[in-house]
């Protein structure tokens, strides 16, 4: 699928400011450890900014436990955020509560990742997707029905199918049903939390191109999480690679792609397959040692310095910021990529 | 591979699949397994398509309508709650009502005349000492009253701690805390002190003064009594159950939409946890048919002149204690049918568990 012809959403020229502004969205959840209880915390998400432009899709990606579904719930409100704002469409939505949180709610939607989960197993299809109209006691024009089915037919299923149980549903049906569900209240925005990553391979293509098309024909705004590189390549404009709980990198996607400033984001490249084409003739894989630190207690300094080859004594003692480098991009690097270091990196990485 | 590639969400879908198949009839191996251990069903060549499909309600019910002990103490219940609740119309062939009061069957210190407490032609089990009500329609009236209240005070019982179940396992937090403490205070409280102390108290504020309780009041004490001490372990069942639920996405997804608590905790909760809940109430119906009768026979049940069970027993324990004649029968005959009743209600009520739970073990 990935090698599917990538057609560019155009992003739109004079857009009126971002829909989605987040700053220093921090959220660290409490945890007691052993029977004293001294309370410790999880830096699941630890101060990110980004943005979304109206219709732009936004990637968001990086391995498993660096914070992404932490971030996408705050952004669609399931989580209080520790510190830091979320502004939705100009206005701070970070505290919003009550009516106003609910009314929220119709404009930011999720998507979630798992298909079985993630729908009732007592409602019928067609409950589930009401289930935005009911609870806000909202009355579609031509009724709830008329207008399920509808959604059923936008997302490619049988309207037939209305009385249906998920379980009589595969994979990717179900993932249809909760996609069409975050539509029903035709939002603005959607959070797609790895819409794909428990999907078959064959359908995931599918259902990312329903996406593209939903996101053309309704000027949806995405942010779209994944933990590799690939699934995102064909659908978002603009791409924010996460290490740790903090944004290491972010670019537009030829960028992203093609230059990538942070090493820990050319490691991410080099595991995927039609990608390492792109570099030069015999690109290496990058191997990443050791694993994850634990948000518990992040490394000093740069987070990625206990398995980054370019690691020097700097990068222990200051934390490097966001900020422009010689490849065009943003990055959080002492020493971002430039380009001509690509052969310093394959000599030291460990290539396979 | 790099350790990159490794960051795919395996441990998301394995945890989620695990419960859900039980929401998935295809994969379910018991009922297949039941159908091989009994050969003379002709369900044994069945086509597996056929099982897909099904509810885990359909199937629970298959397998409830193959347990042997289900359907013979099912039977059983059938069989007495017919002959309970249709007691007036046999009285009308029996000739005798149990309000019907037969002095002339007994001797002048009001003790049965006859066999085995006046045990007849007419009256096949004999007379209740004191009054002479027919003892076979004061038993029959007795199950009515007894399996009434049992029922009733279970479907309030149940649907309360269901319902504070659900709240404090959803909510969490200090609300969680607090109803967590609260049912082990519950649980630690003397019901029966309780019930004797306050009962008879607030049946005489409501009357007024002592006197005869009618049968709507003692009802109605009952049921309540039964609400305050009973539903603590079907709050604690379905709070353990929600609490792994409200992790699944589909609870997110509605507050994603804005729906509030009602709607979460009936609408998405609670019909998840339906099996739990049948449980409890199965097995919380025999539990209350022996707390009544446990009441009644204290003396804080249904008062004269209502047939009750409890009140029956200790009343021919009274007898036996007294060395009148026959009264032990009438002790056997009365405490027979409590344990009777409790015993198939509980015997169903396990049946009803196994059916709903398969890989619990007998
Ligand atoms: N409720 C919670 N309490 C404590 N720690 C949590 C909680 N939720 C998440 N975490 C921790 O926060 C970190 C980030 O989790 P998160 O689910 O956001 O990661 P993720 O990037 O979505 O990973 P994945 O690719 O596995 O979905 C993890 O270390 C996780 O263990
Ligand atoms: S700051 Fe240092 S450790 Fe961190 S990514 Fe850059 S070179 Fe590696
Ligand atoms: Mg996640």
């Amino acid at each position: 699928m990935a090698q599917a012809q990538a057609t560019t959403v155009e992003a739109e020229p004079a857009s009126p400011g971002p829909i989605l502004e987040v700053s220093g969205l921090t959220k660290h959840f409490p945890v007691r450890s052993g029977l004293l209880g001294n309370k410790q915390w999880v830096k699941a998400v630890d101060g990110i900014d980004f943005e979304v432009a109206p219709g732009e899709a936004l990637g968001l990606v990086g391995e498993s436990g660096c914070g992404k579904t932490t971030t996408g719930r705050m952004l669609v409100r399931l989580l209080e955020a520790t510190a830091g704002t979320i502004k939705f469409e100009g206005r701070d939505i970070t505290r919003l509560d009550g009516a106003k949180l609910r009314k929220l709610r119709q404009d930011i939607q999720i998507i979630f990742q798992d298909p079985y989960s993630s729908l009732n197993p007592r409602h019928t299809v067609g409950k589930i997707i009401a289930t935005p109209f009911t609870v806000n006691g909202i009355d579609p024009p031509g009724g709830v029905k008329k207008r399920v089915q509808e959604l059923l037919e936008t997302v490619g299923l049988n309207p037939e199918h209305y009385n249906r149980f998920p379980h009589e549903f595969s994979g990717g049906q179900r993932q249809r049903i909760g996609i069409a569900r975050s539509l029903a209240l035709r939002p603005k925005l959607i959070i797609a939390d790895e819409p794909v990553s428990a999907l078959d391979v064959s359908i995931q293509a599918q259902v990312i191109n329903l996406l593209r098309r939903l996101q053309r024909e309704f000027n949806l705004s995405f942010v779209f999480i994944a933990h590799d590189l690939s699934v995102v390549r064909h659908f978002c404009d603009r791409i924010a690679v996460m290490y740790l709980g903090k944004v290491v990198e972010i670019g537009d996607r030829t960028q992203i792609y093609e230059r990538p400033s942070h090493p820990y984001t050319k490691a991410l490249l080099s595991a995927v397959p039609d990608v390492s084409r792109l570099g030069r003739e015999h690109a290496g894989r990058i191997k990443l040692e050791g694993d994850v630190p634990t948000p518990l207690n992040p490394p000093s300094g740069c987070r990625f310095r206990t398995r980054c080859w370019k690691a020097q004594d700097v990068c222990a003692t200051t934390e490097p910021p966001l900020a422009p480098t010689p490849t065009g991009g943003v990055a959080a690097c002492h020493f971002p990529e430039n380009g001509d270091a690509q052969t310093t990196t394959e000599e030291t990485a460990a290539t396979a | 591979m790099s350790d990159v590639d490794k960051s795919s969400a395996t441990p998301h879908t394995e945890d989620t699949s695990g419960p859900q198949t039980s929401d998935m009839p295809g994969v379910e191996p018991v009922l297949v397994a039941d159908m091989d251990e009994e050969p003379t069903t002709a369900g044994v060549g069945k086509p597996a398509s056929e099982i897909v499909g099904r509810s885990p309600m359909q199937l629970a019910w298959l397998r409830l309508k193959r347990d042997r002990t289900a359907k013979v103490t099912g039977a059983l219940i059938v069989l007495m709650l017919v002959a309970a609740y249709g007691a007036p119309l046999w009285a009308l062939v029996y000739g005798y009502d149990a309000y019907d009061q037969n002095p002339d069957k007994l001797d002048g210190s009001a003790i049965p005349l006859g066999v085995l407490g006046g045990v007849s032609s007419e009256h096949w089990l004999g007379v209740v000492p004191g009054n002479g009500q027919d003892v076979l329609m004061t038993l029959l009236y007795g199950i009515r009253t007894s399996v009434s209240i049992a029922i009733v005070s279970a479907i309030v019982v149940v649907a309360i701690g269901a319902v504070i179940g659900a709240v404090s396992g959803y909510v969490g937090g200090w609300v969680d805390a607090v109803i967590s403490w609260f049912i082990d205070v519950m649980l630690s409280f003397p019901f029966l002190i309780f019930a004797l102390a306050i009962v008879p108290i607030v049946t005489n504020l409501i009357l007024g003064g002592p006197g005869a309780r009618p049968l709507w009041l003692s009802s109605t004490m009952l049921i309540v009594t039964f609400m305050v001490f009973f539903w603590m372990n079907t709050a604690r069942l379905v709070r353990g159950q929600v609490l792994s639920l409200r992790e699944r996405e589909f609870v997110e997804a509605a507050r994603a939409s804005g729906a509030g608590l009602g709607h979460i905790v009936f609408k998405q909760l609670l019909p998840n946890v339906w099996a739990p809940i049948l449980v409890s109430f199965s097995l919380m119906v025999p539990a209350l048919v022996a707390s009544e009768a446990y009441l009644a026979f204290l003396g804080i049940g249904v008062g004269e002149p209502h047939p009750d069970l409890g009140r029956l027993v200790s009343l021919a324990v009274g007898g036996v204690k007294a060395q009148q004649v026959g009264a032990w029968f009438l002790m056997m005959l009365s405490g027979g049918t409590i344990l009777l009743l409790v015993l198939t209600f509980n015997m169903f009520g396990d049946a009803v568990r196994d059916a709903l739970n398969p890989k619990s073990h007998k």
